[in-house]
């Protein structure tokens, strides 16, 4: 069992918004200054509390897609249209707002620097959140851990984290990372151009497989997490988080 | 005082009952899915439920035996700790009632097992006096392996992954034991009307 990563209680702290930028056209990162921050492990996620001027409040749950490192947290959001958290945090939150936030949370969907082999990250849209926390903290801790993150999205427009994804894999650090892109491909593309299936995976997966982290929509996750048990894979050694709705 | 995030309005349900939404939670008409790990797929042929630890005698159930067993249609509100909350969920199931009909036990907790190796904790009064259920359909339909067929515990008054998925038997306890979420951050409860979503809650 994975170490227990929260300790007494888990107490609401004000973060202060340091920096939006955009990652893709329905997709900004924040960079939150929480007062008192714990610490947390890559992979974690926190509970956000946003409360209007008559009380009333919601909450929704974020990966944190920074590594752990000082007071500054860094959450990565994609607007849902129709939704009530996310286009407020995607739109509408600037430099200097307030709002509550609460975690590090979860101690099962981690990073595991030393996991006894080679290990994969599998992210499917803003599901890739948590892997890059993972990705990012493996980089700071040079860990030399064997890694391939494969990371699927519609376009190359959509790809989160472009531009840092594309500078890692060339380091040769032991991080490859591997797209595929589900709808549409620039004109040169030579990555996968379909969605991730059993075959793309026997590509991709090393053989020697030791953990597999995966991350995104429902559907998405149980077509990978079942492929990866067709190929022969330990489900025990096969990790899902799902973000969003679709119960299929 | 709470902090007011400026300019956020908020996105109401007016038809969302008060008493009926637990706090920090929000209605959703989707059935958003929770698991760690892949989708357990076991033949029918060689599922059982059995009831093992602290009892008399170890029980046993084929599948076909629970399926004959009496069941009961129940209509309830469902909370997952990741904020929706389902109102009006329709589940058809064997009360644990039946199922520990007759068991001798001085045992005050109960481990559920399941397949995938996911275990949740309670404490054994909340799942008699018609409180939790072996589910085995949703909707008038087989329970969806994601959802947690062939069958699932459900004990709709606590948050939902104390209702394990995949479930394959109850292991009675003399003392509380931590399951997979409990021991991994969650509450060791899970009253969602008390918002016991983590540890110190
Ligand atoms: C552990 C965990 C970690 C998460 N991490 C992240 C993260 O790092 N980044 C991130 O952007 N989100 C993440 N999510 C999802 C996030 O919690 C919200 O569900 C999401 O932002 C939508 O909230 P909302 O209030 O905008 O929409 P809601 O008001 O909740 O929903 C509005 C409508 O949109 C639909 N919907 C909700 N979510 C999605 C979705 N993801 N895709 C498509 N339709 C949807 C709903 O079914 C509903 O019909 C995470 C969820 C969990 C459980």
């Amino acid at each position: 069992m994975e170490g227990a990563a929260v300790l007494g209680r888990l107490n609401w702290h004000v973060a202060e918004v340091a920096d939006v930028w955009p990652e893709t056209d329905r997709v900004k990162t924040l960079a939150l200054d929480v007062e008192g921050w714990p610490g947390h492990r890559a992979g974690q996620h926190v509970d956000v509390r946003l409360t209007a001027d008559d009380g009333y409040q919601a909450q929704r749950s974020y990966s944190i897609a920074s590594p752990d490192g000082g007071p500054r947290v860094e959450l990565t959001v994609e607007r849902i249209d129709d939704g009530e958290v996310s286009p407020y945090l995607t739109g509408d939150a600037h430099a200097g707002d307030r709002f509550e936030l609460r975690g590090p949370v979860g101690g099962y969907f981690v990073w595991d620097p030393d996991p006894g082999g080679p290990v994969l990250l599998v992210g499917g849209g803003s599901g890739v959140v948590p892997l890059m926390a993972m990705v990012r903290q493996r980089t700071a801790n040079h860990d030399e851990v064997p890694t391939k993150l494969l990371y699927s999205a519609r376009s190359w427009e959509d790809v989160i984290y472009r531009d840092e994804l594309g500078r890692y894999g060339k380091r040769g650090d032991g991080l490859e990372v591997v797209f595929t892109l589900t709808r549409e491909q620039p004109p040169d593309w030579t990555g996968f151009g379909r969605r991730v299936d059993r075959e793309l995976l026997s590509q991709v997966a090393p053989p020697d497989l030791s953990l597999t982290l995966v991350c995104g929509p429902t559907p998405f996750v149980e077509a990978v997490a079942e492929a990866l048990v067709g190929l022969g894979h330990e489900p025990s050694r096969i990790k899902t988080e799902r973000f969003g709705p679709t119960g299929g | 005082m709470p902090i007011i995030s400026r300019g956020f309005k908020g996105r109401r349900r007016d038809d969302a009952p008060r008493d009926r939404v637990p706090p920090g939670q929000y209605v959703t008409d989707d059935f958003p899915v929770l698991s760690a790990g892949p989708t357990p797929h076991t033949p029918l042929d060689q599922w059982d439920f059995t009831i093992v630890g602290e009892v008399d005698e170890r029980r046993r159930w084929t599948w076909d035996e629970l399926r004959a067993l009496p069941s009961e249609t129940i209509t309830v509100d469902i909370s997952c700790v990741t904020k929706w909350t389902k109102l009006d969920t329709v589940w058809e199931g064997v009360s644990v009632d039946t199922l520990l009909d007759g068991v001798e036990t001085s045992a005050e907790y109960l481990t559920v097992f399941c397949d995938g190796g996911y275990t949740t904790n309670l404490p054994l009064a909340d799942v008699t006096g018609g409180q939790a259920w072996i589910a085995f359909a949703y909707d008038g339909e087989p329970l969806e392996p994601e959802h947690g067929g062939p069958a699932r515990l459900l004990v709709p008054h606590l948050y939902f992954w104390k209702s394990a998925k995949w479930v394959r038997g109850l292991r009675l306890t003399a003392t509380d034991e931590l399951g997979f979420w409990e021991s991994n951050g969650y509450h060791n409860y899970g009253d969602p009307w008390k918002e016991q979503r983590y540890w110190g809650d």
